[in-house]
């Protein structure tokens, strides 16, 4: 990030808490394995320098809603958003010990992961219907979006009429096809992004700012 | 004896007459039986995610490891999952047919707007 984009974050920075800007509860929402915390991850380090929390190829790596604090996201336009985003597990209906066993865990620890994955999914859940003021809904561009989106969560989001940005993930593979994930969503914005190359981020950047101010 | 699978239909009328948990307490009750269960009329949004938080508090070890949930996309039209017109017209996204399975026996195979492919096995 370049200079004037840091400068023009510290002014905002300040001006916001002389005026006390509203502050808003950003979630992640999306299946296992979308790429949340990634994205979690560079959208913390990008605006303070800080990470959320650890990312790996063992679904529900993320097993509790995990936040941070007042993170100041400016457009280029000078415009800026106080946001707390938090990282969610990813929802599903099953869990099962035994996959975590097919990854090399001891039969104990694979226990201990899904029951916490039980609870922060349980806790997902509680956290989208009561608590939540926009949502990041992150879909991965190389899988069907009809077979990884969660009808439920859209429904939830669209009773509370949450603000709600689609991320279309993982456009570094080469199988990844966003446009599909547009023509399932023509009715919200869909961001095509590599969460762990960065690519498009400053656009995504650029619509939080806009949808979530 | 015939090894087969117990497939409950519940009808529109009948899930009106229930309260929320009524609902989730008979659903969760006939899946953990083994039984797949054919909603007429689909779960509201708050009722299939209260669904989920309850069916993730009664997951166990060697037991009961969750259920498989599928639903087509509310009606809408080119608008998707219901979405802007929906809501500018006042009109609330309609729950369609859902099926609920235990996730050991119901398995997903396809599914689109129109289409929902599963696969059952008997316990």
């Amino acid at each position: 990030m370049n200079f004037l984009v840091r400068a023009r974050q510290r002014v905002s920075t300040f001006l916001n808490a002389f005026f006390r800007r509203k502050r808003s509860r950003i979630g992640i929402y999306g299946p296992p394995n979308a790429g949340k915390t990634t994205l979690a991850n560079r959208i913390v380090r990008d605006w303070t320098g800080d990470a959320v929390g650890p990312v790996s190829e063992i679904p529900h790596e993320t097993r509790r809603a995990r936040r941070k604090e007042d993170i100041t996201i400016t457009g280029t336009n000078g415009s800026s958003v106080i946001i707390d985003i938090v990282d969610t597990p990813g929802v599903t209906t099953k869990i099962d010990y035994n996959e975590f066993l097919e990854y090399g865990l001891e039969k104990e620890e694979a226990i201990k992961r899904a029951r916490e994955a039980t609870e922060g999914v349980a806790e997902a859940m509680h956290w989208l219907r009561d608590d939540i003021d926009g949502v990041i809904y992150m879909l991965d561009s190389t899988q069907d979006p009809f077979m990884q989106v969660n009808i439920m969560m859209i429904g939830i989001i669209e009773s509370r009429k949450l603000p709600v940005i689609i991320v279309a993930n993982k456009i570094d593979l080469p199988d990844a096809t966003p446009q599909r994930i547009r023509s399932a969503f023509p009715q919200h914005p869909v961001i095509p992004i590599s969460g762990m190359e960065g690519s498009n981020v400053e656009q995504l950047y650029e619509k939080m700012t806009e949808m979530f101010g | 004896m015939i090894q087969g699978v117990q497939i409950d239909f519940l009808s529109a009328e009948r899930l009106d007459r229930l309260t929320m948990m009524e609902k989730i307490r008979l659903i969760l009750d006939d899946v953990r039986s083994g039984t797949i269960v054919v909603l007429e009329k689909g779960l509201l949004p708050e009722e299939q995610s209260k669904l989920i938080e309850l069916t993730m508090m009664e997951i166990k070890p060697d037991g009961f490891s969750g259920i498989e949930l599928e639903t087509y996309p509310a009606k809408g039209g080119n608008e998707g999952f219901g979405g802007f017109l929906s809501r500018l017209i006042g009109k609330k996204s309609e729950s369609r047919l859902t099926v609920i399975g235990p996730a050991n026996q119901l398995k997903t195979l396809k599914k689109d707007q129109d289409l929902i492919s599963a696969w059952v096995s008997s316990r």
